[in-house]
């Protein structure tokens, strides 16, 4: 299709949608309403299971089932990416030279670290009471490690991640999702149901039955695969090298 | 007065985005994405959803961008080596 | 006009993504529009969960009942695609690394004419 084509028919695909999207919007419910019923009853159910972060009470009890399926499609993402950006037969391996970093970016980047990974563990750790949960704080905590990138270098930046070990990790916490999900199954409910453990007392850490548990797996598994990704990104870009047998 | 900052982010939103698209350089787009990032977490905080804001700020300002600028090295390094063996 | 604007910004923020993807002439940049159409459905998806006067729905230092919250089921939707979003970016870009490398550009005007 020639380039004036394609802009004709985006142009008229794009004005057929932005005249039915204008349509719909005039009719959804205004801005600011005070009605929403799923919400009503979402906040209703966090409750009577004390948990006082309701979001995460809608993400790993009330549709459980749901999260799974993204961390499903999370986990495919992965695989993707390790099996699209492995070192193929004609690509050698070079080593990158360590780089002089100016002082003041090593010191700070340095410097923060281990508050970043901190803050990444603690937003994955009190999921269920404040805003936060394990797919903020895994991105947060995995994403703190390569401060040790711009701060040091890439050989350091190795040392403390055997890419490898992030990879079980990855597989680990979504099976630990699955497991607990069985757990449901056997404890004489449903699959994923919330009826295994004691609600505990609300607004503490063991609070909410089983979702501290889900939420932790899924912080695993997103800092693993964060960690995992980034490590196939900066490998293609600093040590990958082509063959010169093309 | 929380609609007029409502309406402030919303604006910000919109002019990023059409920023994010117009700018044609992929190293570029990556900035302003994390600009856009940034700004999307504004207005999730103003529209009282601080968990998403969160991740959008750990995601949309961080990791995108990043992503976007690794692949954009690899591409370019790439092309100059082609250039320079034929 | 306060009914309905933000709802509108989504949209424009959704169209002009689609518009940048379908006029892109490198396939980094066609993803980065992609990232900004999904950001025009996070708007629209907390625009309507939005409730005038009211808090987030976290209640760890709020007591239960007091005040009203806006609508969590929608924020628990952005939150997982925010995060999900972002690997299937990342899945995309390793493609687009792939085709460099077999074909030797990422333009797809060029790589089509490859094709052909």
């Amino acid at each position: 299709m020639s380039r004036r084509a394609r802009l004709w028919l985006v142009a008229v695909g794009g004005a057929g949608l932005a005249a039915l999207f204008v349509a719909a919007a005039l009719d959804l419910p205004a801005f600011g309403g005070d009605h929403h019923p799923y919400g009503d009853r979402a906040v209703h159910a966090a409750l009577t299971r004390r948990t006082a972060n309701v979001i995460a009470s809608v993400n790993f009890d009330q549709r459980a089932f749901d999260t799974l399926g993204e961390m499903t499609i999370l986990f495919a993402a992965v695989i993707g990416c390790v099996i699209l950006l492995r070192r193929t037969h004609d690509e050698h391996r070079g080593r990158p030279a360590p780089e002089k970093v100016a002082r003041p970016v090593r010191r700070y980047s340095l410097l923060v670290l281990p508050v970043a990974l901190l803050t990444g563990l603690y937003v994955i750790a009190h999921g269920q009471l404040s805003p936060g949960g394990g797919f903020q704080g895994g991105v947060v905590a995995a994403t703190s490690l390569h401060l040790l990138y711009l701060g040091a270098d890439y050989r350091a930046l190795e040392r403390v991640r055997p890419v490898a070990l992030y990879e079980t990790g990855d597989a680990i916490a979504t099976s630990a999702y699955v497991v607990t999900g069985l757990a449901g199954l056997i404890g004489g409910s449903a699959f994923l149901a919330n009826t295994v453990l004691p609600y505990g007392t609300f607004n503490t850490l063991s609070s909410g039955g089983t979702v501290p548990l889900l939420n932790a797996a899924v912080g695993m598994e997103v800092a693993c695969a964060v960690v995992v990704l980034l490590a196939r990104f900066l490998d293609q870009t600093v040590e990958i090298e082509e063959g010169n047998g093309k | 007065m929380a609609d007029a900052v409502i309406v402030v982010a919303l604006l910000l939103v919109a002019l990023s985005a059409t920023a994010a698209v117009a700018v044609r350089d992929p190293a570029r787009q990556a900035l302003v994405l994390s600009v856009l990032g940034l700004v999307l977490a504004v207005l999730f905080t103003v529209l009282q959803a601080p968990d998403v804001a969160l991740s959008q700020l750990a995601v949309g300002s961080a990791l995108t961008p990043l992503l976007l600028l690794l692949a954009v090295h690899k591409v370019r390094r790439r092309g100059k080596k082609e250039g320079h063996h034929r | 006009m306060m009914d309905v604007f933000p709802y509108l910004v989504a949209g424009w923020v959704f169209l002009t993504g689609c518009y940048g993807l379908a006029t892109s002439r490198n396939l980094i940049h066609a993803v980065g529009c992609l990232s900004v159409c999904q950001a025009g459905t996070y708007v629209l998806l907390l625009a309507v969960g939005y409730r005038d006067g009211a808090t987030a729905p976290v209640f760890s230092d709020l007591k239960p009942g007091s005040r009203p919250v806006v609508d969590p089921v929608v924020q628990a939707l952005t939150l997982t695609d925010v995060v999900v979003g972002a690997t299937v970016t990342a899945l995309l870009l390793a493609l687009v690394v792939q085709i460099s490398k077999r074909h030797g550009t990422v333009d797809p005007d060029e790589l089509s004419e490859l094709r052909g």
